[in-house]
């Protein structure tokens, strides 16, 4: 069966769910090999395994944190070069769309982001887009050299599949035109607790009806009860209320959970641009005529400041 | 020596209209309004800063796209960009990311270049790869996603914010960089910026200029092909119902139906 790379997205080696749901669509086009760069590969060889990958192959150089995508393009490269696989999977952050870019480029290949589903077919792996806000879904394949195809958190459930995981050393040289771009300095964002925003399984944002950066606890109340990541509108974001990398749209992140809450947001195209693929969709707004009505499953026209803390008490009370 | 910078910039339909695909399955130009990518303003911003923290630049703009493009020439040479470069060719009809690169690389090269700015991804196909495929055919470092960026002593600062860190990078010129909308509000044309723009060159350039052959772009040289497009169902209507004071138990029993709390 063929080998398919998947480009592992990890924290010092504890894995992101994003990297699970890749395998899990990786065993549907042929056989995950994992490429694992950084450190702890022992400690990630374990997950992968349980979750389908066959085979980790494992680099760590100070390069990889010293230098900006370059020199783990150099890494890629080389595991491609190995085991010469049926297609290249990467998570669709912005560092795995840059990769994978980068590599395409060096192996003469196509490359699609942003899939949302992915399955084989006769002509290699078929990728599901949607696009123009989620106003339409496309199918698409790669019609030159290995497919390289960046996937969007939330597009299958992981299943576990155990497999042998075995970890083997990849020797990886990182050439001097990849050392250009310096990392100076890293400071590491400050741990909210909650769950990422793009692979977050609830949602909950708020926007303009917010009203204030004072008025988000309000919203972060509703996500703590729910254990949801907390979003917000580019309104919000741009007046200063929260911080833009919670925002949730066009020009920010585009999040396809189980459940998204949207409160006191009207529903620009750039918003719903971001939000439309979300399973399930609430909103709650003062206007009634707001487009994002017609969106959602379920709608509670009024005062968000009545409803979300009323919500909040009422899925604490039956949490118990 | 003068700082050479390019800004790359897209042609898109307005994300505000009705967009759809044509029959060969590229985007619809016809029946929708295009304009700058709003994104791409961001990028034309922060070298208009650059060039006025220099001692001597020059801003050439740069698109590839068909006639209309040209409008988004326009806008940038208003903002104040000095000069223009359209590369233009029936044959570029469907190019996809991986062409595009191409066709701006050769571009650039043509132009002549010390630092290349690009927006985060065009509000189009929200891709977001092109800074990095630059760079990698130019073969120069990629200093991307940066909500904050200077050039000083023949070298590129700048701060890119990830989901983990925040990350301070530096890297020398010639660079490519991409820009995000953090960056810094786009600055509106002036009267005075619209009426120079008129006067300012525009060059033309087709694929024969840049010494790339027919198949290597447009739709039949594309490395990916749609082999399909579906208008996304219209989600039926859901339930909507006014807050009396029950609005948030409302709310919670929908949600625990659904099996969310």
């Amino acid at each position: 069966m063929a080998e398919v790379l998947v480009y592992v997205d990890h924290v010092d080696g504890a894995v992101r769910k994003p990297t699970l749901e890749l395998l899990t669509l990786a065993r549907r086009i042929g056989e995950p090999v994992a490429v694992h760069l950084g450190p702890n590969a022992e400690a990630a060889a374990q997950v992968l395994g349980e979750h389908g990958a066959v085979k980790v192959l494992a680099a760590d150089a100070p390069e990889f944190a010293e230098y900006l995508v370059a020199p783990k393009v150099d890494a890629l490269q080389a595991a491609y070069d190995a085991v010469s696989p049926a297609a290249v999977l990467l998570p669709s952050s912005t560092e795995g769309k840059e990769i994978g870019a980068r590599l395409a480029v060096r192996i003469g290949s196509g490359i699609i982001t942003d899939a949302v589903d992915l399955e084989a077919g006769d002509e290699g792996p078929v990728a599901t887009q949607s696009v123009f806000a989620a106003s339409y879904t496309t199918k698409s394949r790669i019609t030159k050299g290995t497919p390289v195809i960046t996937v969007k958190p939330n597009s299958a459930a992981p299943e576990a599949a155990p497999a042998a995981g075995t970890v083997e050393q990849l020797a990886v040289t990182v050439a001097d035109s990849s050392k250009g771009t310096k990392v100076v300095s890293r400071t590491p964002r400050e741990s909210t607790g909650r769950p990422e925003l793009t692979e977050a399984a609830i949602v909950v944002s708020g926007g303009r009806g917010v009203n204030g950066a004072e008025n988000f606890p309000v919203i972060e109340a509703l996500a703590d009860s729910l254990g949801a990541a907390v979003g917000a509108s580019r309104a919000a974001v741009d007046a200063g209320w929260y911080p833009h990398t919670n925002q949730v749209g066009q020009t920010g992140k585009s999040v396809s959970p189980q459940l998204y809450i949207a409160a006191g947001i009207s529903g620009a195209i750039q918003h719903r641009a971001g939000m439309q693929t979300s399973k399930t969709i609430v909103a709650i707004n003062k206007d009634e005529e707001a487009p994002i009505f017609d969106l959602v499953d379920y709608g509670v026209v009024g005062d968000l400041f009545d409803v979300v803390p009323a919500l909040t008490d009422e899925v604490k009370t039956r949490k118990g | 020596m003068s700082l050479r910078i390019v800004v790359c910039v897209k042609y898109v339909p307005d994300a505000t209209g009705d967009r759809h695909f044509a029959e060969d399955l590229t985007v619809d130009r016809d029946d929708v309004d295009g304009l700058l990518s709003e994104l791409d303003e961001y990028a034309v911003e922060q070298a208009l800063q650059i060039k006025e923290a220099a001692d001597d630049a020059e801003i050439t703009v740069l698109t590839v796209g068909p006639e209309d493009a040209n409008d988004a020439l326009r806008k940038a040479l208003s903002m104040g960009a000095d000069k223009a470069v359209h590369v233009e060719d029936d044959d570029l009809h469907g190019t996809d990311a991986l062409g595009t690169s191409l066709v701006l690389a050769k571009a650039i090269e043509k132009t002549g270049y010390d630092l290349v700015v690009c927006g985060m991804a065009s509000t189009d196909g929200t891709m977001g790869v092109l800074p990095a495929l630059l760079a990698e055919r130019l073969n120069v470092p990629q200093v991307t996603q940066l909500s904050e960026v200077s050039v000083a002593d023949g070298k590129v600062t700048g701060r890119r914010d990830g989901d983990t860190a925040s990350e301070q990078l530096e890297a020398a010129l010639p660079a490519v960089v991409s820009v995000t909308d953090q960056s810094g509000e786009a600055r509106y044309p002036s009267f005075k910026g619209i009426m120079a723009a008129k006067k300012k060159p525009v060059e033309s350039l087709d694929l024969e200029d840049l010494e790339i052959e027919a198949d290597e772009v447009g739709l039949e040289g594309a490395w990916t092909k749609v082999d399909g497009a579906a208008e996304r169902p219209a989600r039926t209507a859901g339930t909507i119902v006014k807050d009396e004071g029950e609005g948030g138990k409302q709310l919670a029993e929908f949600l625990a139906g659904q099996k969310f709390i």
